[in-house]
């Protein structure tokens, strides 16, 4: 059981930065005090959480990090559907990210939309050798010819690229004009750049910029009249449909939603945004250099919200609906009245069967901090939490409104320190990524993955509360975990072997 | 609102009811500027013509949805084969989050593997540091008994020295001087994952047998009796090594598995997390040197290998991903030749039953027209056993196959009268693969999780063998390799037959053909 409930505020303080101490010990001296500084204990009242963060991984610590390759491909472009996204370089990247991160969308995959194909220059010794422009210049040349419906082609850079000095601009720019100025997007994401997945998506947000944006026609942005309550989703990637199950109560509260960005998104919903009059952010990490610009330069207010969980979810409706009139308001305050029913009866039947349990968590994007009110609506407890790239600007909104005091924060964490804080804290409950999702289980932790919501979702607004709630139900309850144990052996502790 | 605390709606109801599909319906019509679905309409049934076949096959620069990863992969498959083993690759990152999750995702089990984390510095200055300090940390983190280098593209374009790099580290105390730190160089832009496992297990051999990079004698070979076996890169590798073990203790010859990643991927929930485990020992496989004979169950996974060990004066042997009566005969023949044993009557009778099963059902599947895609042995493996039940494997694809696995394919149609209308296609992926089953349709295609697109394109029904499947579980526990192998995969053959006849004849208003007794 968790020490948590059993404890007192600076018992647990002095426990976990104990903790801290302790994993710090099998580091050599160097990485030690790198090491140091990604870690901490919480305290309530302080701006931040005390970490440094967005800095290099250090070098064979099994960090948990992507690339910026993953950022740019695997999160903010490759769920354009209507665009067909090349994996430039050899083919392993592509292959590996083919479907996995599930941005569900509506279309008819191969003919009009793309998302779920694996689009690859498959380099090979000869191109890494004399360059691959002319590769890439028939490529587009045999994507137009086969898939004639495709409304734009990106093209995504894995390491070579910039190591061979390939100029995928210039290409970009000749097959443009070639096919009437047609939008091809050079997006310069090797995977080389960065510390992780997060320049990925600034290098992401900025090609939008630069190859959508400062292209814009008149033809392009006035398909249709605008309104006074039009908004546009930005950051959520529709990962099991959670843009789906936010994009109904926007327009349940009377709002019309013009573009999503970028789950289930196509170009001319890109296109279409700078006519927004509020651009609302879930995933402020990934997305917020694009609603800056578009602030800056066509006058777009932003507002992050958060729709998981029934707390966050009513908040965020009734800031969202702060912009605008009392139509709006009032149709915020119907919406939440209308799901009011379904959420008590989720906290119902879930709550007395989660109430108290604990949870580690360890994910990316806005997850670290904006899924506990989601549990604490169920009863449930964060005990650690930590980002895979977040940056200071995270961790700001981590301290200042989600975590409470004591909790342990983990930056960048790798293999053995989270094996560490989960075998010493036994949480009831790990969430993380597919590559956490065994270790743990393993040593007979409940675990859900929560970048893919282990194949589950929605998990965003009304819809996706009782999913999340049955998902963690049925992770902490499963009747396998009182089976790990052989009746005929001893109760021990889940342990480490490697690590011993 | 559909949704509700008794019954609660995922994904695969949610969205499928008429508050969603109004949403989506008018999101495409006011926003997506969506084609016109008529144009749509004619563009899908010209993707299913002779005429865009033809386009497609002339594609020289485009690859779609290829039945191959990148040479790392293997690389990480073959090492954790190994005792106490750390993967190590060297480059960027990314690539290692990769791997991890790719593994993790077949096998459902933790997949160990660091990474040298190198950036923007490093592609400018070379990765030494990196080299030196991730050999230091894993060594002190993980506590490994041996860790086993390779590389990402990255490192191969700038040109990094694995073997000056690694003795630099140590001269600078990143792990003891005499700590197993074997190499190769795993460059994504040649070859796959088949030629990153060949390199890989070749660079641990010859780290053991050729003197440690310089820093110990040259073992020398005194043969023995032993022989070694080596699976190659193989999605079954729980299942078929354990059966491979099976069959030469019943042989009651001693062997080495090369690289027996077996238990790595299939340990057990019992409270404890084992990073490593099992995995041939390091003593044995240097060992290995003086063994009579390897066997490789994978001609095209091995080929440096094999070469390097017949070097060292071994019989090399290589079968193609043995499936099947006679691929098993052959199997056991050889060993039992090279070893001097008798092949015991128990296997004679494993493999009397699987001749008995295949008697009893070869009236459903003689006939039955197929298409497999997959690494090249695996290919060759099912079609021979494709050949043996009657069957016709019309289109044998394989985007990591070469012109000598073509002509040995090729070779193989041409000894069965049920393979004379049947090519294989190297270097060509499932885009391909799509136009085939359109022109030329069959009744089943073979093939990993990523068949499943061509499923619902075509409507060809979908057997998972290959690597990787995501999307059902468990199946690389059981065995495809020897007798009982056999019979795992003509279960699954039949199930999806009989699946199938059922699909088609269940039939509100009708009772025919929906057979109770086949």
């Amino acid at each position: 059981m968790s020490f948590a409930t059993t404890e007192s505020i600076e018992e647990i303080k002095a426990r976990n930065k104990e903790l801290i101490q302790e994993v710090l010990t099998v580091y050599p001296d160097k990485t030690a005090k790198r090491r140091a500084k990604h870690l901490n204990v919480h305290e309530a009242g302080k701006a931040d959480c005390g970490v440094k963060s967005n800095l290099k991984s250090i070098p064979g610590v099994m960090t948990i990090r992507g690339c910026a390759y993953a950022g740019s491909k695997g999160v903010v472009w490759g769920p354009i559907k209507d665009m067909i996204h090349i994996s430039h370089g050899p083919v392993g990247c592509g292959q590996y990210s083919w479907g996995s991160r599930r941005n569900y969308y509506a279309g008819t995959t191969g003919i009009d939309t793309f998302v779920t194909l694996q689009f690859t220059s498959d380099f090979q010794e000869k191109d890494i050798v004399f360059g691959g422009d002319k590769k890439l210049v028939k490529l587009i040349d045999e994507l137009q010819e086969l898939f004639p419906l495709n409304n734009g082609i990106t093209i995504q850079s894995e390491c070579p690229i910039g190591l061979i000095g390939d100029d995928i601009e210039a290409v970009s720019k000749a097959k443009s004009k070639e096919y009437g100025g047609k939008t091809i997007v050079p997006v310069r994401c090797e995977g080389f750049r960065g510390v992780s997945q997060s320049l990925g998506h600034h290098i992401a947000n900025d090609a939008v910029r630069d190859w959508v944006f400062d292209r814009l026609t008149p033809e392009k942005s006035s398909r249709f009249e605008p309104t006074p309550y039009d908004v546009a989703i930005i950051g959520d990637y529709n990962i099991g449909g959670d843009a789906w199950s936010s994009r109904i109560l926007l327009e349940e509260m009377g709002l019309r939603v013009i573009a999503q960005w970028s789950g289930d998104g196509s170009l001319a919903e890109l296109e279409a945004t700078p006519k927004a009059k509020l651009n609302i952010l879930h995933c402020y990490r990934s997305m917020n250099y694009i609603s800056r610009h578009m602030e800056e330069k066509f006058g777009i207010p932003w507002c992050e919200y958060n729709f998981f969980g029934p707390t966050k979810i009513a908040e965020s409706l009734r800031r969202i609906a702060g912009y605008f009139d009392d139509r709006i308001k009032e149709g915020a305050e119907r919406v939440i009245a209308k799901y009011q029913p379904l959420v008590d009866a989720v906290v119902a039947k879930y709550r007395p069967r989660l109430e108290g349990k604990t949870v580690m968590l360890f994910v990316g994007g806005l997850r670290p901090r904006h899924v506990i009110g989601a549990y604490e609506d169920l009863g449930m407890e964060v005990v650690g939490t930590g980002y895979e790239f977040g940056h200071n600007d995270d961790y700001q909104r981590t301290a200042q409104h989600y975590v409470k005091d004591g909790t342990l924060i983990y930056d960048d964490v790798n293999g053995y320190e989270f094996e560490r804080f989960v075998e010493k804290m036994q949480p009831d409950l790990v969430g993380s990524g597919i590559k956490e999702k065994y270790v743990f289980q393993k040593m007979g932790v409940p675990f859900r993955q929560m970048h893919s919501w282990d194949y589950s979702g929605p998990y965003h607004g009304y819809d996706g509360f009782p999913i999340f709630a049955r998902d963690m139900d049925m992770a902490i309850n499963s009747p396998v975990w009182r089976k790990t144990k052989a009746p005929w052996k001893a109760v021990a502790e889940p342990r480490l072997m490697a690590a011993e | 609102m559909a949704q509700n605390a008794e019954h609660v709606l995922d994904h695969v109801e949610l969205f499928r009811g008429p508050e969603y599909q109004q949403m989506l319906a008018n999101k495409k019509k006011m926003f997506e500027n969506a084609r016109d679905p008529a144009e749509v309409e004619r563009i899908r049934e010209w993707s299913k013509t002779p005429e865009y076949r033809e386009k497609n096959f002339a594609r020289e620069a485009l690859t779609i949805n290829p039945a191959k990863a990148c040479q790392p992969l293997g690389a990480v498959f073959a090492s954790v084969g190994f005792e106490g083993t750390l993967p190590f690759v060297h480059g960027s990152q990314g690539c290692v989050a990769y791997y991890r999750s790719h593994l993790s995702r077949h096998f459902k089990e933790p997949s160990s593997c660091v990474s040298s984390s190198m950036t923007e510095d490093a592609a400018v200055f070379g990765g030494l540091n990196n080299m030196a300090d991730g050999l230091a940390n894993s060594y002190n983190m993980y506590k490994p008994k041996m860790i086993a280098v390779s590389t990402t593209c990255m490192a191969e374009v700038i040109g990094d020295d694995l073997n000056a790099f690694i003795k630099t580290s140590k001269e600078r105390g990143s792990v003891p001087q005499h700590f197993d730190v074997p190499f190769a160089h795993t460059p994504a832009f040649v070859g796959s994952h088949i030629t990153g496992y060949d390199n890989a297990l070749k660079g641990i051999l010859e780290h053991f047998w050729d003197g440690k990079a310089g820093t110990a004698p040259k073992l020398d070979r005194t043969p023995n009796e032993k022989i070694n076996f080596i699976g190659g890169f193989d999605g079954f590798t729980v299942g078929n090594t354990r059966e491979i073990k099976r069959i030469f203790d019943l042989m009651d010859v001693q062997y080495t598995i090369l690289a027996d990643n077996s238990d790595v991927f299939d340990t057990p929930t019992d409270g404890e997390f084992r990073m490593y485990d099992g995995g041939t020992t390091l003593e044995d496989a240097a060992n290995a040197v003086h063994a009579k004979a390897t066997l490789s169950a994978q001609q095209w996974c091995t080929e440096k290998t094999l070469a390097f060990i017949a070097g060292h004066g071994q019989e090399v042997l290589a079968f193609n991903h043995p499936v099947g009566v006679s691929a098993t005969d052959e199997l056991l023949m050889a060993l039992s030749r090279i070893t001097g044993k008798e092949i015991p009557e128990a296997l004679a009778r494993e493999r009397g039953r699987l001749v008995d099963a295949m008697a009893d059902s070869s009236a459903h599947i003689h006939g039955k027209k197929f298409a497999i895609y997959g690494d090249p042995d695996l290919c060759y493996g099912l079609t021979a056993f494709l050949l043996e039940l009657g069957a016709e494997p019309v289109h044998v694809l394989s985007t990591n196959g070469n012109k000598a696995w073509h002509d040995k394919m090729q070779a193989l149609f041409a000894s069965s009268p049920f393979g004379q209308n049947c090519h294989a296609y190297p270097g060509r992926d499932l885009w391909h693969m799509r136009s085939l089953l359109f022109t030329e349709p069959v009744d089943f295609l073979i093939g990993n999780t990523h068949g499943k697109y061509l499923e619902r394109d075509t409507g060809t029904p979908l057997i998972r063998i290959g690597f990787p499947i995501f999307d059902r579980h468990h199946h690389h526990r059981s065995p495809v390799w020897g007798y009982q192998g056999g019979m795992n995969v003509l279960v699954k053959i039949l199930d999806k037959i009989f699946d199938e006849i059922d699909k088609k004849t269940s039939v509100a208003g009708t009772d025919y053909s929906f057979d109770i007794i086949r």
